[in-house]
């Protein structure tokens, strides 16, 4: 079998006297994509930021295509160079053009030039409806419009790994749908993913695999059929069971 | 607006019937001793220019570099960070006039020669180190205005931290804190004055000048003339930022 992309093993993070998360375990192979479920504060965000080097782990390895990227040794910006990630509030530079917001990563990090950076976020960005967005300042685009901004900033430094943390969490209903489909395109290009979220239906069918995530360990993985239809632990049970009479499923 | 001008016209009225009146007018609006005295005054204002000029670009950077310090994160720069905090507190807290005093008269005892015993180069030193500290701290409010999540979303698209401030979190503080440092310019353009204590012909002291040998004090009102010249349309164009910054909220 290949090595995966992403590779965690026994990661545990506190903050101060708080677990959130307690020698977690999980892998995602190329091409595929897992979704993360699991109550708030179960421990999904701060899972995806350790990823990315944004929060210190307190013990365990995170492997990136077989290297280690946990040890202080590891340079952080190198890593976060070849992941993108997708924050629930966009996260966009309020100061930038939208074409800005997608080309500062890949230019600054000289992984392109800046011609080659403006051509590749020109082709996504038409691609993903925002052709004619691209000289606007983020505040003149609709919450939808901004996240698919934001994963096509992600995007587009062709990352190994795409890590979407509740992307449509802060998102109104009805802008949901377009920013799921960006989403689905990805991955139907064989991007690589983990995503953090609430959307059941859409984890189902994206997802290769569902990971149940609780009090900071994942309880269950599995295909999205076999985690959601029959559920073998009572925590997950429980939390679907939940979600089903809050309408959710 | 018919109050006001009942209240405007009374004060006029009492004062251009006041007994005194003739004499005001002789001693300090005397046309004859403005034409005489104006062309010293303007030729020393031009002193005040360029050193309100000078010192300004000096505070502008040193200003933003304890700033930057201070705001910093690294354990390994916490010794400068407290130099910087102590900086900032004695610089705030010692009145700009004595510090004219201690260092222009105090540097030459140290038996210094060449610019270092510069009345001018002193007293632009003098008022360098108070307004640095002043200008730190408006900056240090501008940076820590910046949310966190964008220093997130900036190290995420792979961004060092370096790169990460220079074009993400200081353009959007720089931004914010542009009214209070146009403020802080104003009060320094009239702080300027405040070298004529060591004997420097700025526009002050060429006025104090004319007028002590004179007996008339239009010329102080000429040296008042030309500091308003120049802090009216700073003020202007601080009130159209204000405004901007606002409209944008």
């Amino acid at each position: 079998m290949s090595v995966p992309v992403l590779e965690i093993t026994g990661v545990t993070k506190s903050f101060g006297d708080r677990l959130v998360l307690d020698g977690l375990d999980i892998a995602v192979a190329e091409h595929r994509a897992v979704a993360l479920i699991g109550a708030s504060g179960s421990g999904k965000s701060t899972l995806l930021r350790c990823i990315d080097l944004l929060e210190e782990i307190d013990d365990g390895d995170i492997f990136l295509d077989g290297e280690v990227i946990t040890d202080p040794s590891v340079d952080p910006v190198s890593v976060r160079r070849r992941l993108g990630f997708v924050f629930q509030a966009f996260n966009l530079f309020p100061h930038m053009s939208v074409l800005d917001n997608v080309t500062l990563g890949a230019v600054r990090s000289g992984s392109m030039s800046k011609r080659e950076a403006t051509d590749r976020g020109r082709e996504l960005l038409a691609r993903f409806g925002l052709g004619e967005r691209e000289a606007d300042r983020p505040d003149q685009l609709s919450g939808g419009q901004q996240q698919r901004v934001a994963l096509v900033r992600a995007f587009a430094s062709r990352p190994r790994a795409l890590l979407l943390d509740e992307v449509t969490s802060a998102l109104d209903p009805e802008l949901v749908g377009d920013v799921l489909e960006a989403v689905r395109e990805m991955k139907d290009e064989g991007m690589t993913m983990i995503i953090a979220t609430h959307e059941m239906t859409f984890a189902r069918e994206v997802a290769d695999q569902i990971a149940f995530l609780h009090e900071g360990t994942i309880v269950e993985v599995g295909t999205p059929e076999k985690v959601m239809d029959s559920p073998q632990r009572p925590e997950t049970r429980r939390f679907l069971h939940r979600l089903l009479a809050a309408g959710r499923l | 607006m018919a109050s006001s001008v009942i209240v405007l016209g009374g004060l006029a009225l009492l004062l251009f019937t006041s007994s005194g009146w003739p004499d005001v007018q002789e001693t300090f609006f005397s046309p004859e001793a403005f034409r005489t005295s104006f062309p010293d005054i303007l030729k020393a204002f031009w002193l005040d220019v360029r050193m309100f000029l000078a010192v300004e670009v000096v505070v502008l950077i040193l200003g933003l570099v304890i700033a930057l310090v201070r705001t910093s994160l690294s354990p390994a720069l916490f010794p400068i960070r407290i130099l910087t905090a102590v900086y900032c507190d004695i610089f705030r807290g010692v009145p700009v006039i004595l510090l004219v005093y201690l260092i222009g008269f105090g540097i030459p005892t140290l038996g210094v020669t060449g610019v270092l015993a510069e009345p001018i180069f002193l007293a632009c030193v003098a008022l360098s180190l108070a307004y640095s500290a002043y200008v730190a701290e408006v900056y240090r409010a501008g940076i820590a205005s910046v949310h966190r999540t964008q220093t997130d979303s900036a190290l995420a698209v792979g961004l060092t931290n370096f790169q990460a401030l220079r074009h993400v979190v200081l353009p959007q503080a720089v931004r914010r804190v542009r009214p209070p440092l146009l403020n802080d310019f104003i009060s320094l353009q009239k702080d300027v004055a405040l070298v004529s204590v060591l004997g420097v012909q700025e526009a002050f002291r060429v006025a104090q000048i004319d007028a002590q040998s004179t007996f008339n004090y239009t010329p102080l009102i000429a040296a008042a003339l030309l500091y308003i010249a120049v802090t009216i349309p700073m003020a202007r164009i601080l009130d159209y930022l204000s405004r901007k910054e606002e409209a944008k909220r």
